[in-house]
């Protein structure tokens, strides 16, 4: 028994190191795919003509290819162009493109979901485009987009592990090197799955309570 | 740009045919690991809206789990520890079971929601004229629920397609490996993983294109059924 | 009528949507303190006139002037070009609107519906703002529900507290767009008396409405839409009581009085 937990501590150790990085990266790409698909979103709703276009095709080229793929071509390809990237830079860079991708159409729809009557309303009393986005849509829009964001934040955390391809200090990247040393391969990897569960699974919690709140909402 | 694609025609008669074997296998892997999502999903949505607690605990916690758990993390357990236990999967089953019981979990609540959407009442008519749960099942909920459930299954194809690239992480002879390995030995990265995308696109995109088109078809048709009530 | 002195003026409106000709050549003057109500069959343009009014709608040709200034557009020499939309809200501050749906905003409450517009308009302090919040509130006897936020008052709570939110804007003028088609029946009758007293106070309004008989009491002036064009215009007795053209006729036929 007392082997046993000492093989958890020597085995857990590095894995919630891998975890500090999983937590990391996923923040950090879950800011960059927020601002840039709110951004785009924004930009696709004021219609700025042939801006639509090229920002259509940037959301149909990253929905429709792997994010690996994506991955590879930004962590391997860009030394060719003379640019030496990291491997938490590279991973924050791709998932957050890709992520923007998603969320320019999440965001999109949360903001045509508001009637746009209040808009209306809002140049009536006097306010200009940018005071109804501020004080009337964007306010309401944060309500809506709550669960599929949760849900995106989710999709997000597991996508981290493919992240261990490029070599970056994650969960499945210190698993790996754990087994190769300790060759405990079922325990570790058991574990590494429980710890990304142990991650997700508040997230799914607050998803589901937000998405209940919305239901009420309306 | 010319010497750029003039590397593709160089490169074109050692890649080419390796190249499209491996695009086989990425869609064969797709093809069967949604099978097994499907059937699985089936199953365990069932398995959820039973009347048997047990049944509705076990299902739920596999659905949970599987939704919690990268894809990755389930391939590695499948192909590398279970190995200690005896049980060894060559890379392409271990990829479609480890596929096919992570996108279960999805395929799972997709189903069940679309059961559950269809009125109680409706259940409770063909109860009432003598259908059996089974024939209840099959002739009532199911082809309405059919309408609900079809535009999210077709999008978990595509997700499908672009998770088999996952399954070069585990020595999976697809297009993402391929890709790699030629990628590696050619020195041109850039050239491979760029080809890869763009195959991935195209075999992706006409599927999301189908997918929109059904959604929007199933849309009009819940609105006929509402008119004729 | 003195041209000069109006305060509203409507040359030549017209409005196309695609193919679609809506207004095809409307004028209308109004008069400081006078109430000109437009009614008319379902589709003829009444609410996209009034909409383009304040340029809720851009009008595809003709010219809004208000107090005597070009609304909505700029004149360069001889040419028109449209405002940019800060100079447009400037503007459009002056003009209270009130829309058939309501469109109150639904993550505030009544105070904050009315009080937002001063304060982010106007740049009014939180304080002042929510005074004459309060004050607009108690003119259309909403005050008891200041604090409840829309989804949980009745349709013509709603509509009252829209009319608070325009009248909050100190408006020159106000613009009801069918303020009460979207009300259930018992609901009506509060919002009318709100806006026969605003009426009765002397304020300046053009009203779109189907309510012949409001229409009759409050207005000084009644016009006739049809098709896009003015084809009757007069004081309510001509126009209401004695109909002479047969489309006008035809229409108060098929009107329900209430």
């Amino acid at each position: 028994m007392q082997g046993f937990f000492q093989q958890l501590l020597e085995l857990g150790g590095p894995l919630l190191l891998g975890a500090g990085t999983t937590i990391g990266i996923t923040l950090a790409s879950l800011v960059v795919a927020i601002v840039l698909g709110l951004a785009l979103a924004l930009i696709r709703i004021m219609g700025v003509g042939p801006l639509n276009w090229i920002i259509n095709t940037y959301v149909e080229v990253f929905r429709n290819t792997p994010v690996l793929a994506q991955i590879f071509i930004i962590y391997f390809s860009l030394p060719y162009l003379g640019i030496n990237i990291d491997p938490f830079p590279a991973a924050v860079i791709g998932l957050g493109l890709n992520g923007g991708a998603i969320l320019s159409e999440v965001f999109r729809a949360g903001l045509n979901a508001i009637h746009h009557g209040q808009r209306e309303a809002a140049l009536a009393v006097g306010m200009t485009p940018w005071m109804n986005l501020r004080h009337i849509i964007l306010p309401q829009t944060w309500r809506i987009t709550l669960p599929p964001l949760g849900n995106y934040a989710i999709a997000l955390l597991k996508d981290t592990a493919v992240v261990s391809a490029i070599a970056a200090p994650e969960i499945m990247f210190w698993a790996r090197n754990l087994v190769t040393s300790t060759f405990e391969t079922t325990f570790v990897y058991i574990l590494a799955a429980l710890l990304y569960f142990c991650l997700s699974f508040p997230l799914a919690r607050l998803v589901e309570h937000f998405e209940r709140k919305q239901r009420a909402w309306q | 740009m010319k010497d750029f694609l003039g590397v593709y025609l160089e490169n074109w008669a050692d890649w080419g045919p390796q190249i499209y074997a491996a695009i086989w296998v990425t869609l064969e892997l797709t093809v069967v690991s949604f099978f097994i999502a499907v059937v699985l999903g089936m199953l365990l949505a069932l398995g959820k809206l039973s009347p048997v607690r047990l049944s509705r605990a076990l299902c739920t916690g596999y659905i949970e789990v599987a939704r919690g758990v990268p894809a990755l993390a389930i391939l590695f357990l499948l192909y590398f520890g279970l190995v200690p236990l005896g049980i060894v999967f060559d890379a392409f089953t271990a990829s479609a079971i480890g596929l096919g019981m992570s996108a279960a979990g999805y395929i799972a609540e997709v189903f069940r929601s679309g059961i559950e959407a269809i009125h109680k009442g409706q259940r409770e008519a063909a109860l009432s004229v003598g259908m059996t749960p089974i024939k209840t099942f099959r002739h009532i909920i199911l082809p309405q629920a059919m309408r609900i459930i079809l535009p999210p299954l077709l999008n978990m194809v595509i997700i499908l397609l672009k998770d088999t690239s996952i399954c070069s992480l585990i020595s999976t002879e697809e297009l993402m490996l391929r890709s790699k390995d030629l990628a590696m030995m050619s020195f041109l990265p850039m050239h491979l993983f760029l080809l890869a995308g763009v195959i991935y696109f195209f075999l992706a995109w006409p599927m999301s294109m189908l997918t929109r088109r059904v959604d929007l078809m199933m849309q009009r048709g819940r609105r006929q059924t509402f008119s004729v009530r | 009528m003195d041209k000069a002195s109006s305060l509203l003026r409507v040359e030549n409106l017209t409005k196309r949507f695609g193919d679609l000709e809506v207004l095809k050549g409307v004028d209308m003057t109004l008069d400081r303190g006078h109430k000109t109500a437009i009614i008319g069959p379902s589709g003829c343009g009444k609410s996209t006139m009034l909409r383009c009014i304040n340029y809720v709608e851009s009008p595809t040709s003709g010219h809004i002037y208000l107090d005597g200034e070009l609304f909505g557009e700029k004149k360069v020499g001889d040419n028109y070009t449209h405002m940019s939309e800060k100079e447009l809200a400037s503007q459009r501050a002056h003009v209270g609107m009130v829309f058939q749906g309501f469109y109150l905003w639904p993550h505030l409450n009544a105070r904050d519906n009315v009080a937002i517009g001063p304060m982010k308009v106007a740049g009014m302090g939180k304080v002042e703002a929510h005074e004459l919040a309060d004050l607009m509130l108690d003119k259309v006897h909403m005050s008891h529900k200041a604090d409840e936020f829309p989804e949980r008052l009745s349709g013509g709570q709603q509509q009252r507290v829209a009319i608070a939110r325009a009248l909050a804007q100190k408006p020159k003028l106000l613009l009801f767009d069918e303020p009460t088609s979207a009300l259930d029946p018992e609901l009506i009758g509060e919002v009318l008396n709100v806006i026969h007293e605003l009426a009765d106070e002397g304020r300046s309004m053009v009203l779109v409405t189907h309510e012949i008989r409001f229409a009759r009491d409050v207005a000084d002036r009644v016009i006739f839409l049809h098709d896009g064009i003015i084809v009757e215009e007069g004081s309510p007795e001509q126009i209401i009581d004695n109909p002479t053209h047969d489309r006008l006729r035809g229409f108060l036929n098929q009107i329900v009085e209430h």
